[in-house]
């Protein structure tokens, strides 16, 4: 299931001006590659540099130097508009607080994802895949209806509804019980093993790369430190 | 999704659509009563039913008259000389405060010049200080044939109640005016008849040649150069109240859509993660404007209908004339500007940056 990559980062420093003139690195060169169907888990305390780097593969900020590769653009020098462009279709983002528009439903709020991309189409495949995330009995129903499990459950539906080669997971478990947490793992795992969805997931938590079976790196002020291999690489 | 977050702040967007509604009432409200002024002046004037009117040589076409200084014998003068008269009449009037004027007239010599008056109820003058009004004034005044009206501190007896349309609201005897008014054998304005309404121009040139000195005009010239002198006159003022109300929507739906942006900062920073565009952004804060603005013009048109009712109910003497033309343009202008005035927040929204939006509590 593992071919070419589809994530390839060399280099990867980012620096953030502060009040204009306070420069603060947050990426000191960062080397990953991450093949096409894997998943990977980026594990790192508070200021590791996690968020940097998942902010630059999915094209919310631009690198400072290095060269970024996602889905086969190059990220280095692309305009904003760009970067829009490759969040429309390339990445899918699930964030740690769901971050689902509170005044639609579940469906609505999965629905302006593909209307953001310019789809209008019904896919019949994506049924399916409701079903296999159990949350096609609860689409018609706001956020505040649902339990934290289901908003992140419907936060991955709306990520992958147009059916984005990346699926970026910055930590999806951080605002769930370990009942929800073990459920919106399954389900990242199940969309991984079964679909073949590449998954790149930021997470404080061991635990939860093991169990998705994810190759775990680790990083710490700003650079990757080491690299432990769990499951099927 | 445009709906839901218009109904998410219920109270800020019915604030926000009374402030379109207010100002599309003032707009028409404004222009209404003005237009409805001048278009019931004309009304009237036209309704005597003359071709020329001669003024004194002191007024202007849109002056409102207060003196009497045309000789009376004018008016047998000139239906001697010129036989394309059919009919002169002459008028005395002053005005009684409230924008109304009290008229001397011939009763019989503009009744038949008028062909004829509708009496709603009562009959013509006869006596001294016998008084007509019209249907209008004698509802806005309670009066009813037989009741005593004090006018020029005089009291006078209402003797009819005719329809209204002809000439003045309030008609007395033309002596009794020329003897309260000091005004013997003068009169305010002379109108004439003729036989053949196409003579009109030629007609006013002989006369001309008579007397060089009045102003005479063909009375539909008059109503025009009257009502292009009062919209000139109104159209500074007019322009304030539409400028205040502009002001008003604009401010409001600034505000309004400045707050809505502000508190969904979050919600832009995660259309913006989906690929949303600025001119996404942009268009969703602008359809929201536009749906907030067409509400406002629907409730607009109802307060303005609601208020001519009630105006031309408590204020009869104040007609308010709704045009068509002005219901599109009160609309136009309520458009542009709260589209003008959601241009700073659409724009703020659409250059949220993602990462800092998303992080917004």
């Amino acid at each position: 299931m593992v071919h070419d990559s589809i994530i390839e980062v060399e280099g990867l420093t980012k620096v953030y001006h502060m009040s204009g003139r306070v420069e603060v690195p947050a990426l000191r060169g960062v080397d990953l590659s991450v093949k096409t169907g894997e998943f990977v888990a980026i594990l790192g305390p508070s200021g590791s540099g996690k968020s940097s780097l998942f902010h630059i593969i999915g094209g919310l900020t631009p690198p400072s130097t290095g060269c970024v590769r996602v889905a086969g653009h190059d990220l280095t020098n692309m305009t904003d508009r760009e970067r829009t462009a490759l969040r429309r279709h390339s990445v899918g983002f699930v964030f740690q607080r769901f971050n689902l528009l509170p005044t639609l439903s579940a469906a609505e709020n999965i629905e302006i994802a593909k209307h953001i991309a310019g789809d209008r189409q019904t896919d019949p495949r994506f049924e399916n895949l409701l079903s296999l995330l159990g949350i096609e009995h609860r689409l018609h129903h706001k956020p505040h209806a649902l339990s934290g499990g289901e908003q992140q459950r419907v936060a991955i539906a709306r990520a992958i509804v147009n059916q984005p080669p990346i699926l970026l997971a910055d930590e999806p478990t951080g605002n769930l019980d370990s009942q929800n947490s073990k459920a919106v793992l399954t389900t990242l795992k199940t969309l991984n093993k079964e679909l073949g969805q590449t998954i790149l997931m930021i997470t404080h938590n061991a635990e939860a790369a093991a169990f998705c079976d994810a190759r775990t790196l680790h990083m710490l002020d700003g650079k990757i430190l080491a690299e432990e291999s769990t499951g099927r690489q | 999704m445009i709906a839901r977050n218009l109904t998410h702040r219920p109270i800020r967007t019915a604030l926000s659509v009374l402030a379109v509604a207010v100002e599309v009432t003032m707009i028409l409200m404004i222009v209404g009563i003005s237009e409805g002024l001048l278009s019931e002046s004309q009304r009237r004037s036209r309704g005597v039913g003359a071709d020329i009117i001669i003024r004194p040589s002191t007024s202007s076409a849109a002056q409102s008259l207060g003196t009497a200084d045309i000789p009376q014998k004018l008016l047998e003068r000139l239906a001697e000389i010129f036989p394309e008269i059919k009919i002169t009449t002459g008028t005395a009037l002053t005005t009684l405060g409230n924008l109304q004027t009290i008229t001397g007239v011939d009763w019989e010599r503009f009744t038949e010049m008028a062909d004829g008056v509708h009496y709603l109820d009562g009959g013509p003058l006869k006596n001294q200080y016998d008084a007509i009004v019209d249907e209008v004034y004698a509802r806005y005044k309670k009066v009813r044939v037989g009741d005593t009206l004090n006018l020029l501190n005089h009291d006078f007896r209402v003797v009819a109640i005719v329809e209204s349309g002809k000439m003045s609201r309030i008609f007395i005897k033309l002596e009794t005016m020329q003897e309260l008014m000091g005004w013997h054998g003068r009169l305010s304005q002379l109108y004439l008849k003729l036989h053949d309404p196409t003579a009109t121009a030629a007609t006013i040139t002989k006369i001309k040649a008579l007397l060089p000195s009045y102003p005479i005009y063909a009375m539909e010239d008059l109503l025009s150069q009257a009502a292009a002198n009062l919209r000139s006159m109104s159209a500074q003022s007019i322009n304030v109240i539409i400028g205040i109300a502009v002001t008003i929507g604009f401010l409001v739906v600034m505000l309004s859509m400045y707050t809505s942006v502000l508190e969904r900062t979050r919600e832009i920073g995660i259309l913006k993660s989906m690929g949303a565009s600025k001119a996404y952004i942009t268009r969703i804060v602008m359809r929201e404007t536009l749906a907030m603005c067409i509400v406002g013009i629907v409730f607009g048109y109802l307060f303005a209908y609601s208020a001519k009712v009630a105006i031309e109910t408590f204020f009869p003497l104040i007609a308010v004339l709704i045009l068509p033309s002005w219901v599109f343009w009160g609309a136009f202008i309520a458009i542009v500007s709260s589209l003008v005035g959601s241009l700073y927040p659409a724009t703020k929204a659409a250059r949220q940056d993602p990462i800092e939006a998303l992080a917004y509590d």
